[in-house]
């Protein structure tokens, strides 16, 4: 599949051309062109907005399918939490996992084992002050992708560790390899996830050097398989692994609390994440030591591969947690460098050129083109506002005809001219015949 | 070539909507590239000139000058003026009322601030008619 910068698909059928996903993008990344919805791939943050908004249900996530697992010999599902969250009255993860095992997938390892580990990692570096100020989570793709494009001063704040996705599948391979004696190619670590950002990041990592995670399947495509076969599980397989603080990090405000930090802050929604980074760039926020962001509502149980509601499957993380679940005795877990192999890249997507001067020039054009439409940000030509207009047709990529406003104006001066040369020509005939 | 010219009107006692300017100053010079230290130092310095405006002298109108090497910011305004500028500049000095420090201003570090993140500062003010504060930061 060719890599364009997001998992969102279209379906043309569907797509009505409106305008609601246009003026709900928080990057302004989407255009309606020839009636149908196009992301413009560097600009989006893949934060999932169009899909949730969407009437029509004309946007999908791309993710893999469940045939997947016969690409390789060995396969091991990696558990975001938040499938945990979907089933009524579920308190013992053990059950989840086993069913998954009773799917087709040959061993289970907890995505919240990484997510242990991380915050076990963050409470001692917050001890020995070894991070930034401010430091941000970095588990969210979204976050991160929003930081390296529109607020690059804060990439130094950005939390250095690998995903709790990453690090999982790099145990979870490493572990098999031991195992079962096959190369890493033959075992499939498959990512049950709720969140499309995480399906790109897993084909495109940010500070990695190479995913180890080798598919990403959708908790609403594997939900109504596994639904079924929990009923019949009596007594589930010991799978589990992690502490209920890792479950907890499925739920806004899971990740500060595990940290340990004596301040912190999190926030939920793209809106608010972003309020709270240009709050944080402007040095706004002066105490929070650990601040967690997440761009989906709730945290990733509000992720648009999940089924339940965010707020009931909030509530039920909080339940599993408290209840005492079974799990396998820890032991040691392969040596692997937790931190990621690079640092994020600033990503120049909002930059009009790369030469300030020029930069300048056309930011100046786009001033004064703007002046001419009636700022009403109808969104009728295709882009989410009169300046994103302005901007698209001074970058080449627009034309001043897509404005319905000044297409009427052009019209009315046409019928008006039309009007005086018909009354003039009138006159003239009267004119002659008396 | 000719600086680009942003102008901005600044209402006084709006505090929800303080920070507006300076908050699109922020986002043009994010889309013109500049480097993220310069326009870190310009959005918070002239974020603190807004508020300034605000609480403490009925709002006014802001200028921003952007050339290649150089961002300048003007801010005017018809308020009580300053009377001390020294004792101004001093950090935590502060002549907020308790209704403002109660929505979270009047810390007494803005001018300081300022101060600290510009190339260039220069305040003229005369008491009872108005304070215009003009300060640059080189690129
Ligand atoms: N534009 C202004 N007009 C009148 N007085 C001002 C202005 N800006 C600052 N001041 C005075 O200088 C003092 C210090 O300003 P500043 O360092 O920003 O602290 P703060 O705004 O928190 O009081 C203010 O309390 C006020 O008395
Ligand atoms: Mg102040």
């Amino acid at each position: 599949m060719k890599y364009v910068g997001h998992s969102v698909t279209l379906d043309k059928d569907k797509c009505c051309g409106c305008t609601i996903c246009l003026k709900r993008c928080p990057t302004e990344a989407i255009r309606i062109i020839n009636g149908k919805a196009v992301i413009f791939g560097n600009k989006c943050i893949d934060c999932g907005e169009c899909i949730r908004v969407c009437p029509n249900h004309a946007k999908k996530a791309v993710v893999d399918t469940l045939d997947v697992l016969n690409s390789f010999e060995y396969t091991v599902a990696l558990p975001a939490q938040t499938l945990y969250a979907q089933f009524p009255g579920m308190r013992d993860r053990n059950i989840v996992l086993t069913a998954l095992k009773k799917l087709g997938f040959d061993d289970v390892f907890e995505v919240s084992v990484a997510c242990d580990a991380i915050s076990r990692a963050v409470t001692q570096d917050l001890y020995f002050d070894r991070l930034p100020d401010h430091v941000i989570s970095s588990s969210c793709p979204t976050v991160v992708r929003i930081i390296r494009s529109q607020f690059p001063s804060l990439l130094p704040n950005l939390l250095n560790y690998r995903s709790p996705m990453e690090l999982s599948a790099r145990w979870a391979k490493k572990l098999a390899m031991e195992k079962t004696g096959l190369p890493k190619e033959k075992i499939g670590c498959v990512f049950i996830s709720g969140c499309p950002a995480k399906a790109t990041s897993s084909k495109h990592p940010l500070g990695e050097n190479e995913s180890y995670v080798d598919a990403v399947l959708s908790i609403s495509e594997v939900y109504p398989l596994l639904q079924p076969l929990l009923k019949n599980i009596d007594r589930p397989e010991i799978l589990a692994r992690s502490g209920p603080l890792g479950v907890g990090w499925a739920k806004s405000g899971g990740e500060a609390y595990a940290s340990q930090a004596s301040h912190s802050l999190y926030a939920d929604g793209i809106e608010n994440v972003i309020d709270v980074l240009e709050a944080l760039e402007d040095e706004k926020i002066h105490q929070a030591r650990f601040i967690e962001l997440n761009a989906c509502p709730g945290g990733c149980v509000g992720g648009v591969l999940a089924i339940e509601n965010p707020f009931i499957a909030k509530s039920r993380i909080t339940h599993i947690m408290n209840h005492v679940t079974p799990t396998i005795p820890t032991g040691s877990l392969p040596e692997d460098d937790m931190h990621l192999d690079e640092e994020v890249r600033y990503n120049p997507a909002l930059q009009l050129d790369s030469d300030v001067k020029q930069a300048m020039i056309k930011m100046m054009k786009i001033k004064e083109l703007e002046k001419q439409f009636n700022g009403m940000d109808c969104g009728v030509c295709g882009a989410p506002s009169c300046h994103a207009l302005a901007e698209d047709i001074i970058m080449g990529r627009g034309t001043e005809e897509q404005c319905i406003f000044r297409k009427c104006r052009k019209y009315e001066e046409r019928i008006a001219q039309l009007e005086k040369t018909l009354e003039e020509s009138c006159e003239r005939k009267e004119h002659d015949s008396k | 070539m000719e600086p680009m010219i942003l102008e901005y009107t600044v209402s006084a006692d709006d505090f929800s909507g303080a920070g507006e300017a300076s908050g699109d100053v922020k986002k043009t010079l994010k889309s013109l590239g500049f480097p993220p230290e310069v326009i870190r130092r310009v959005s918070v310095a002239m974020y603190e000139a807004e508020i300034n405006m605000v609480i403490h002298a009925r709002g006014g109108k802001i200028t921003v000058e952007i050339s290649p090497d150089e961002i300048r910011v003007c801010c005017e305004d018809v308020g009580p003026g300053i009377p001390d500028i020294d004792l101004a500049m001093q950090e935590g000095w502060s002549t907020a009322s308790d209704k403002v420090r109660g929505l979270g201003f009047g810390a007494g570090m803005g001018l300081p601030n300022i101060k600290k993140y510009t190339d260039y500062l220069d305040i003229k003010t005369v008491v009872g008619q108005g304070t215009t504060l003009t300060m640059s930061v080189a690129v």
